[in-house]
This record gives structure tokens, C-alpha cells and sequence, in this order.
């Protein structure tokens, strides 16, 4: 590829078309990020507004236009989308949210995915399956040329879209009594509910805001888009990356960083396959993880994204997490029972042949959640990108047995020495990190590591992966690979117990609950971090090694957000607060997925109508759920 | 302290719709023939729903004859999670807990795979009704796995003849950025090389799946001044491509070949801004005059009020083969299936075809044929049907490319 005259043109062409692109980008993010700097929830169910605008818009386009004319009828649709998903985030901030602001954080998190997974499912309901065009945007359907190109008139009137919703949350900001006291919040939220502002009137309106904004971003791409049932995921990463990449809060940081995301998209896009020396490299496949390569660069030399300011440390609006307690004798012995119990599942086969198979998955997510745990609860640390350890693990003990031949148990290891040579290194980056910036650096790395391994066909077999990675005898039947992964995983969850209550458990819990102080006792709190950080990946990478051999195959789908999602979800529903929560959580989500699934078509609705119905019986999870219980039979006369 | 919710009572209702719904269902007497179906319903419901209703009304035909030597079928369907891991687990539990007689389904490939090596491992007879990988009959192919609908290599060949006459030199190629997009587009640029030497391809974007943005795409692709394009988009990512196209003018006098886009599922929500003038493979149902697809529509149209998308066609040929096989094998051991198997002939909606034994894949074809618009619709103009055996490799180079088989 010559540079010339013609290359500069088409580069500066596409950079005007990465503008349009970056408004759209910007819309979803902006929202995102005032309801998070304000109240502190990472809303799962953004994408889901945004979804909800685009369908309304698609909906009330032609009915709207059969009665005022399609010109009035187009923008009154965007409206009235725009505002109908307002009113729906109102809506959903006062039902459902309101109510469990005093749960540990991220239970907001876990709330708004059961959302996420609600709406999805409504959307097919009311809509149906096929995809649903809208029509064009009247007065801007054709194209003006620039450079000696079409540039359609949409393009740019979306261009100039998102700088003037820049401009108007800007005035609102900066100007009203409302954007002050936005402000105000996303600094110090207690010193704003101290001097007599209704909070959750406050919140409420927030929320609304946010909500609307996503749904104006949804209903605007009517035009260029046709309504579809899995855009809610797929802008859900894009708006989070750009708002991390901005800094949280930050409505000036989220255009910049959609802008940057956007122009880097185009101009891979634009460049195409360049060529090297002999090596040609196709650029157009790079946008499958452009924005996560710069959402890892941007937060390992700017820890709080580009105009991101450090988080102001939040106490915790709930009470405060309780201090752990070693299992006493009866429990010790129950436990003991009950691993008998589960060691003698496999003879039931004849009657329950398909306990070992639910049974072994449930294993494998108990280790997956424990691990997770281990860096969650007594780490602090928020990982919303485990899933990479469980794929390294997965891949690893799968190359291992496929590529090399190696026996099973090998396998395995090579697979958790590769799942710990990761966890080593994107640990010590993310453990410099905090609270969000922290979580989002995690999902980074998953993601470089899903994109590798879905781009790289020669070794890893691309988006379908490896197969025939079965176990050797003895393992190679159900009751005999059930029996191992058993094994392992209680020598795992062992380990953790002895590790939590160890000094390093105790350091590590010191460096949760005040870094500072552990910090001035002599602790090297990088250092704990970062070991917690090595030992969970390690261990995550058995359960992704067990999974491997459990299914006889493996693919990026293992390393994808929405297994990182399910780790969440599995230590948030059992109770981060107590280290039986992740078992608890875990094995609960296996057993509903499996049966949810069977139950109904409509399954997604149906789990998230269940982890919704925990959320608010049980905020706490269900180990929180069980120790009031106890705690209150305890009181009782 | 007030308590908003008694606990003590949510709890015991939880514990109760669990033990409810965890409870082993009891086993039914074993003279059903019993078809374990799994698929990924709830993540590509466009293209399944349809499907799940083809498959009833063969099964409703089936057992309104009498069955299969008096058994009748009963299919007992799942959802499969739309990933690999969830549907080996799905897999397991027809076979172990439902005792099914054989496994039939999956729409994506990689979830294609991962139960064909399941099936392949645990000795089950399988029936890929949807994956479109070349590697379940290839490279990956096992002895209890056996697929019916046309791959991705033959999708792609079927096109050839056209892409070949339309003497273009200057391609550009646009592929959704995962394996069923990435072997198209290798596949064509193959075969393309072998018929017309001298031909240059000028682009190649690979978009992320379901998320193309298509402004800098279509851009890209016109400032390379292609005179042909090969398009494997489809789904949401196709109507933006096109509806793209038209926004900039570009690409006027470009000589579009497109896969799979003539297919109603795909096809149908363009409404009038379908691009006419593409070629394309697809399942135009309403210009058929095979006799079969006209007793399929018939049957079709009168039973669910609607007519019939090709997953309609790929769910009714899945049971009607499982029926014919069971039938010529005259047992469901899967070893005596799979023998029945190779070499079945099948009367499916687009007429007879064959499940080969070289590779284990149906020869069931696919029609290619003109976009156009009618009636505020896309249309195919002249659709002529394409039998599978014609484009696929002889029974003697597969056997090269089927190493794991056996």
C-alpha cells in the first residue's frame, strides 16, 4: 500500500464517518455514566434502554406518521421513545432499586442483570423474533458529497447530534439548580443527603436521565439499524469501555473516549489488510477488541481513565461486613458427611444417571465461584474478567492433551501453570488499580484473551475451538471424572479456608478494609493483592482444566463476558460476605439454569424474575439470608 | 426492625417450586421411538421458530400414518443454551435421564462440534440438522454424526458458476469476523483463483459479528473500486450493509454475489430496500414447482397459518430423515443407524436426496437465483434449484479430509 493523495482522502473521509459513529457510541455511554457516578451502580440493563428506544422507535415511527405526517411522525416517534424509557429507568429506580441501596455494593449490579435478562425476554415477547427496520429519516435520507464521496446527510446530523447532547448535559450541569446538585452527589453523597436534599427523588431523576439518554441513543439509530434482539449486550461493552476509558462521571471524558474508540475503529477498518515485509495483516479483523486493547492501555497508564478523578472512597451504606469465623466442630462434621454423601452419588446411577453429569458442572462452577471469591470478598477486588483464567485453564490443559498428548492429569496441570502464568501477569497490572477501574482492567484482559483466542485458528481452532479433549482412563467415564474433579475441588476449597484464615488471609483482609493501615503495619499491600490475585487465577484454571475435560471440548465461549457475568452472578446470589456463599451461589445457579431451561421458552425471563425475587428477600445473598436466619432464631425466646 | 417480607414463608415457597421442578420425571413405557432435539432457541429464535414447527408437523405426519412400525415418534426438545458447554450437559441429560433413541439439532457450529465429538465419544447417534462448518463432515467428522444441510463450502460452490460468468477482476470480500465467515471467504477466493486466474482481490473486511458498522465499512469498500463484491453478512449486519450501500450510492456498477440472503429469514425484514440484482442462495418458497415443496407448503400453510421459512424446510427434512433411517435400519441401535444411514435416500420438501457415505452429508440442495423486488418485498427472480452432490468434492478427496473419522 503506497501512501499517495488518494490514501490521505480516504483516511480523512473515514475519520468524518468514525465522528457518526462515535455519537452513537457516545449517547449509550453517557447515560451509563451519570447514573454511575451518581449512585454508584454499574447498570447492567443499560444496553437494555438503549434497546427499548430503538424498538419503540421502530413501533411508533409508522403509526405516529399515519397521523401526523411521516416528516413529524419520524422525530415525535424519537421523542416518545426517548421519553418512554425515561419514564420506564423512573420506573424501575423506585420499584425495584430503591429498595436495595443498602444491600452491599454490586448487588445493584446483580439486580439490573436479572433486568437485563427480564427485558430481553419481554422484547421478544412483545416484538417477536424477526428483525424490524425502521424507516429512513425524512430530509435526511441522501448523501452531500465531501472529498469526492457520498457522505450520507444522517451521518452528519448524527455527527453534530452527540456534541449538542454534550453541550445540553453540560448547560444542565453546570448551570441548573438539578445539574449542581448532580455534581454534588457524584462528590459526596452523604454531605448531599446531610443538608436536606430528597436523595431519592434525586437518584430517581438521575436515573430517569440516564435511561432516557440511552433510549434517544437507541431510538436515533433507527435509521441506520434494523431493531434486533441482541444489540443489548452488544452495545452494553462498547458503552462501558467507553465510559472507563473517560473516567466514571465524567460526560466530557465519555465523548473524547467514544471519539478515540470510534476513529481508531475507522481507521483499522479503513487501512484493510497491510502488508509488512512479507506478513499481511488484515486491520478490519482488529475491531473485534480495538476498543478493549485501548480500554487496557488507556487504565494501566491513566489508572482512572482519561479525565477520571480517584474515586472518592464511598462508605459502605449498609453495615459493615462482619468479621469471618472458622467452622466450629458440628459443622466440621456435617461437612465431612456431606462430602461422603457426595462421594457416594455416583452408585445412584442406576436410578439418578444424570446426578454425576449436573453434579460435575456444579463442581466446576463452585471452583470457578470460590476462586472468584477468594479475590472478591476477603480480596476486595471486583473481577468482571475471571473468565479469562477459566479459558487459559480450559485451553491449556486442552492443547496440552490434544497437541502434545499428554495424560490427563498433566494436562490438567499444564493447563492451571498456564492459567497462573496469566493470572501473574494482568494481576500485577490490575491489582495497582480500585473498585471499578479495578473490574474494568479484568474485563480488559478477558477480553484480549478471548479475541486471541477466537482469532487465532492455527492453535486454538478460532470461534469453534478445540475438540476430542477427553480424559484417559480412569477418568474417561462419568462417575470417575465426577470423583476427581471432587477431590480437587474440596482440596481447593480447603486451601482457601486455610488460606483465609492464615496471616496471608488476615493481611489480605487488612488490606481490603483500610490499605492505609495495613500499609503503616508493615504489609505490603501490592504485593498480598497480587498473590490473591495469582492464587485465584490459578485455581479458576482448574475449574476451566475440569471443564475442558467434562464437556471433551472447549471454545472462546468459555472466555466470553457472559461466563465472567455468570461468576458474579453465581458469588453475589450465595453472598459475598460469607465463604459459603460461593458454593452456595454457584450450585444454585446450575441447578435453576438447568431447569429453568427445560421449564419454559421463555427461561432468561424466568431466572431473572428468580435471582431478582433473592435480590430483594435476600439482599446479601443467600448465606446473608441464612445467617439472619439463624442470628434471629437465636434471639428468639 | 420491620420485616417487609415473612422469609421464613418465601423460603419454604422456593424450596418447594425447586424440589418441584428438580424431581426426575418418571420414564415412559419404551415403545416410543424417543428423538432428543436441542437447539439454540432463545438465541436465534428468528431462524428456530419456524424450525420447531417444521419438525411437528412431520412428526404430527409421521404419527398420523401409523408411526414407524407401529412405534410413533416423540420428540422431546431442548434449548441448548446457545454454547458449547451448556449443550453437552443438554446432550447428557436426553441421554441419560430421557433415554432418547438419538440425537438430533444444534444451529451453531461450534455448539455443532461440541455435541458431534459428544456423540462421537459416548457412541450416540447424531443428526446436525443447521451447523454450516465444513469441519462436522471433515476435518472433525465421527462415525455417529451425520448432517444434513448444505455446508459452507457448498453454499459457496453453488454460487460459483455465476461468479465465474460474470467475468469480474477486481473483488472485495466483506465476512462476518468468526469461522463460518472466514471459511466462506477463503473457499470462494479458492475456487474463484482456480476458474479465473488473473482475478485480484482488492478488500477484505472481516466484521465483528452482529456488530458491523457499516458507515466505514461500505467506505472502505467502495475507495477500493471493486467491480464485484462476495458478501457472507447476514442478519442485522446485512440490512445495515444495505441500507448503507444505498445512503452513500456506492458500489452501483459492483456485481454483488451474497450467501444465504435469499433466505426469508434474512431476506424479509428488508422489505423494499432488498437489493436487487444480487445473486444469491436462499429458499424462495414461493416460486417451487417441486412437487414435494408443493404437498410440504400445502401442509404447511394449513396447519400454522403462515408459510414456511427454510428453517420450516431443515426442521420437516430432519424428522423425515431420522423416520427414514429408523425405518431402513429397522432398530435405533446406533450402529445400525449409522449403517442405514449411509447411503439413505430421503424425500425431503425440495425432492429426493442422499446422505453419502464418504462424508456423511445430504446432498439436499439449495436454489440460487436474482434479487428483485415485488410488491414492496424481496424477491428471488428465477430461482433454479442446485442439487448438493453436484458441488461437492468426489467421494475420493473427502476421504482425505475426513482423518478422525472411524
Amino acid at each position: 500500500m503506497t501512501f499517495d493523495s488518494s490514501l490521505l482522502q480516504s483516511l480523512l473521509f473515514q475519520s468524518v464517518n468514525g465522528f457518526a459513529s462515535a455519537s452513537g457510541l457516545f449517547l449509550v455511554a453517557a447515560g451509563l455514566s451519570i447514573i454511575f457516578g451518581v449512585t454508584r451502580i454499574v447498570n447492567m440493563a443499560h444496553g437494555s434502554f438503549y434497546m427499548l428506544g430503538l424498538y419503540g422507535a421502530v413501533t411508533l415511527a409508522p403509526r405516529l406518521g399515519a397521523v401526523l405526517g411521516p416528516d413529524l411522525g419520524y422525530w415525535a416517534a424519537v421523542a416518545c421513545a426517548a421519553l418512554g424509557v425515561a419514564v420506564l429507568g423512573a420506573l424501575v429506580e423506585v420499584v425495584l432499586l430503591r429498595r436495595i441501596y443498602g444491600a452491599p455494593e454490586l448487588y445493584q449490579l446483580l439486580a439490573t442483570f436479572a433486568l437485563l435478562l427480564v427485558i430481553s425476554d419481554a422484547v421478544l415477547w412483545l416484538w417477536g423474533p424477526e428483525d424490524i427496520l425502521g424507516p429512513r429519516a425524512p430530509g435526511l435520507s441522501g448523501a452531500v458529497e465531501l472529498l469526492g464521496r457520498n457522505l450520507p446527510r444522517y451521518d452528519v446530523f448524527l455527527a453534530l447530534a452527540g456534541p449538542a447532547v454534550l453541550a445540553g448535559l453540560h448547560l444542565l450541569l453546570a448551570r441548573s439548580r438539578f445539574g449542581r446538585l448532580i455534581r454534588a452527589a457524584t462528590q459526596d453523597r452523604e454531605m448531599v443527603a446531610a443538608l436536606g436534599i430528597n436523595e431519592a427523588l434525586l437518584f430517581t431523576a438521575v436515573f430517569a436521565l440516564g435511561a432516557g439518554i440511552a433510549g434517544l441513543g437507541g431510538a436515533l439509530q433507527m435509521a441506520r439499524e434494523p431493531a434486533n434482539l441482541a444489540i443489548d449486550l452488544s452495545v452494553l461493552g462498547d458503552a462501558f469501555v467507553v465510559v472507563v476509558v473517560g473516567g466514571m462521571g465524567s460526560i466530557r471524558g465519555a465523548y473524547v473516549a467514544a471519539v478515540l474508540v470510534a476513529q481508531v475503529k475507522a481507521l483499522c477498518i479503513a487501512l484493510g489488510t497491510v502488508e509488512i515485509g512479507a506478513l499481511a495483516f488484515n486491520l478490519s479483523r482488529l475491531t473485534l477488541v480495538a476498543e478493549f486493547l485501548i480500554m487496557a492501555l488507556v487504565l494501566v497508564v491513566r489508572p482512572h481513565g482519561l479525565f477520571g478523578r480517584p474515586q472518592a472512597a464511598i462508605p459502605h451504606r449498609g453495615t459493615s461486613e462482619a468479621p469471618l469465623r472458622p467452622l466450629g466442630r458440628p459443622a466440621r462434621l456435617a461437612l465431612l458427611a456431606g462430602l461422603a454423601l457426595l462421594a457416594l452419588l455416583p452408585l445412584a446411577e442406576g436410578t439418578f444417571p444424570y446426578a454425576p453429569v449436573l453434579a460435575l458442572d456444579m463442581l466446576i462452577a463452585v471452583l470457578f465461584a470460590a476462586s472468584l471469591h477468594f479475590i472478591m470478598g476477603p480480596g476486595g477486588m471486583d473481577s468482571f474478567g475471571h473468565a479469562a483464567y477459566f479459558g487459559l485453564g480450559a485451553y491449556g490443559a486442552a492443547l496440552a492433551a490434544t497437541a502434545l498428548g499428554a495424560p490427563t492429569p498433566v494436562a490438567l496441570l499444564a493447563g492451571i501453570g498456564v492459567a497462573a502464568a496469566g493470572a501473574v501477569l494482568f494481576g500485577w497490572f490490575c491489582v495497582r488499580l480500585e473498585g471499578v477501574y479495578l473490574a474494568m482492567l479484568t474485563l480488559a484482559f478477558a477480553q484480549i484473551v478471548w479475541s486471541v483466542a477466537f482469532q487465532w485458528e492455527e492453535v486454538t481452532g478460532g470461534s469453534n475451538g478445540l475438540f476430542g479433549v477427553w480424559p484417559d482412563w480412569p477418568f474417561d467415564s462419568r462417575a470417575g471424572l465426577y470423583l476427581a474433579a471432587l477431590v480437587l475441588v474440596a482440596l481447593a476449597l480447603l486451601a482457601i479456608r486455610r488460606m483465609v484464615f492464615a496471616p496471608f488471609g488476615l493481611a489480605l483482609r487488612a488490606c481490603r478494609d483500610s490499605s492505609l493501615r495495613a500499609e503503616a503495619l508493615g504489609i505490603p499491600v501490592a504485593r498480598v493483592r497480587w498473590l490473591a490475585f495469582a492464587l485465584a487465577g490459578t485455581m479458576c484454571g482448574a475449574a476451566g482444566g475440569l471443564y475442558a475435560f467434562a464437556k471433551g471440548s472447549i471454545s472462546p465461549e468459555a472466555i466470553s463476558v457472559s461466563r465472567s457475568i455468570d461468576g458474579l452472578v453465581m458469588v453475589l446470589l450465595g453472598g459475598v460476605e460469607s465463604l459459603a456463599g460461593p458454593v452456595l451461589g454457584a450450585t444454585t445457579l446450575t441447578f435453576l439454569k438447568d431447569n429453568v431451561m427445560r421449564e419454559t421458552d421463555y427461561w432468561r425471563a424466568l431466572l431473572g424474575a428468580l435471582i431478582l425475587a433473592v435480590v430483594l428477600v435476600a439482599p446479601g445473598g443467600i448465606a446473608g439470608a441464612l445467617r439472619r436466619l439463624r442470628f434471629r432464631a437465636g434471639r428468639a425466646p | 426492625m420491620r420485616h417487609p417480607y415473612p422469609l421464613r414463608t418465601v423460603f419454604a415457597g422456593v424450596v418447594l417450586m425447586l424440589a418441584a421442578m428438580g424431581a426426575a420425571r418418571p420414564s415412559q413405557a419404551a415403545d416410543p421411538i424417543r428423538i432428543g432435539e436441542l437447539n439454540s432457541y432463545k438465541s436465534q429464535p428468528a431462524f428456530l421458530g419456524p424450525y420447531r414447527q417444521g419438525m411437528q408437523l412431520a412428526v404430527d405426519e409421521i404419527n398420523a400414518a401409523g408411526g414407524i412400525d407401529g412405534r410413533p415418534l416423540e420428540l422431546i426438545s431442548r434449548d441448548d443454551g446457545g454454547n458449547p458447554g451448556d449443550a453437552v450437559r443438554v446432550a447428557e441429560e436426553l441421554v441419560t435421564r430421557e433415554r432418547v433413541d438419538v440425537l438430533a439439532g444444534t444451529f451453531l457450529s461450534h455448539v455443532g462440534l461440541a455435541v458431534a465429538g459428544y456423540a462421537g465419544k459416548r457412541k450416540v447417534f447424531f443428526l446436525a440438522a443447521e451447523p454450516l462448518t465444513d469441519k462436522i463432515t471433515w476435518s472433525d467428522g465421527n462415525r455417529y454424526t451425520f448432517r444434513l444441510r448444505a455446508s459452507t463450502y457448498m453454499q459457496v460452490a453453488m454460487l460459483m458458476p455465476e461468479a465465474v460468468a460474470a467475468k469480474r477482476k477486481r473483488w472485495a470480500l466483506v465476512y462476518p469476523n468468526y469461522e463460518y465467515g472466514q471459511s466462506a471467504a477463503e473457499t470462494f477466493k479458492k475456487l474463484l483463483k482456480q476458474a479465473q486466474p488473473d482475478v485480484e482481490f482488492v478488500a477484505e473486511q472481516a466484521t465483528p459479528l452482529g456488530k458491523l458498522d457499516a458507515g466505514p465499512v461500505v467506505q472502505a469498500i467502495a475507495d477500493a473500486r471493486p467491480d464485484a463484491v462476495f458478501n457472507v453478512l447476514f442478519g442485522p449486519d446485512l440490512a445495515r450493509f444495505v441500507r448503507e450501500i444505498d445512503n452513500r450510492g456506492a458500489l452501483k456498477d459492483a456485481f454483488v454475489v451474497s450467501l444465504l440472503s435469499g433466505e426469508p429469514e434474512y431476506l424479509d425484514p428488508l422489505k423494499g430496500e432488498a437489493p436487487a440484482g444480487w445473486v444469491v442462495t436462499g429458499y424462495p418458497w414461493y416460486a417451487i414447482d417441486i412437487p414435494a415443496h408443493k404437498a410440504f407448503l400445502d401442509a404447511y400453510r394449513k396447519a400454522y397459518d403462515d408459510y414456511p421459512r427454510l428453517g420450516s424446510v431443515v426442521g420437516y427434512a430432519t424428522i423425515k430423515s431420522l423416520a427414514a433411517g429408523i425405518a431402513k435400519a429397522g432398530s435405533t441401535d446406533p450402529e445400525k443407524l449409522v449403517e442405514a444411514f449411509e447411503g439413505l435416500e430421503v424425500v425431503g420438501p425440495f425432492g429426493p436426496f442422499t446422505y453419502r457415505a464418504s462424508d456423511h452429508q445430504a446432498t439436499m440442495g439449495a436454489f440460487v437465483g436474482t434479487l428483485g423486488v415485488k410488491d414492496g418485498g424481496g424477491v428471488m427472480l428465477d430461482p433454479k434449484y442446485v442439487d448438493g452432490l453436484s458441488v461437492l468434492p468426489s467421494d475420493a478427496e473427502v476421504k482425505a479430509l475426513r482423518p478422525a473419522s472411524d
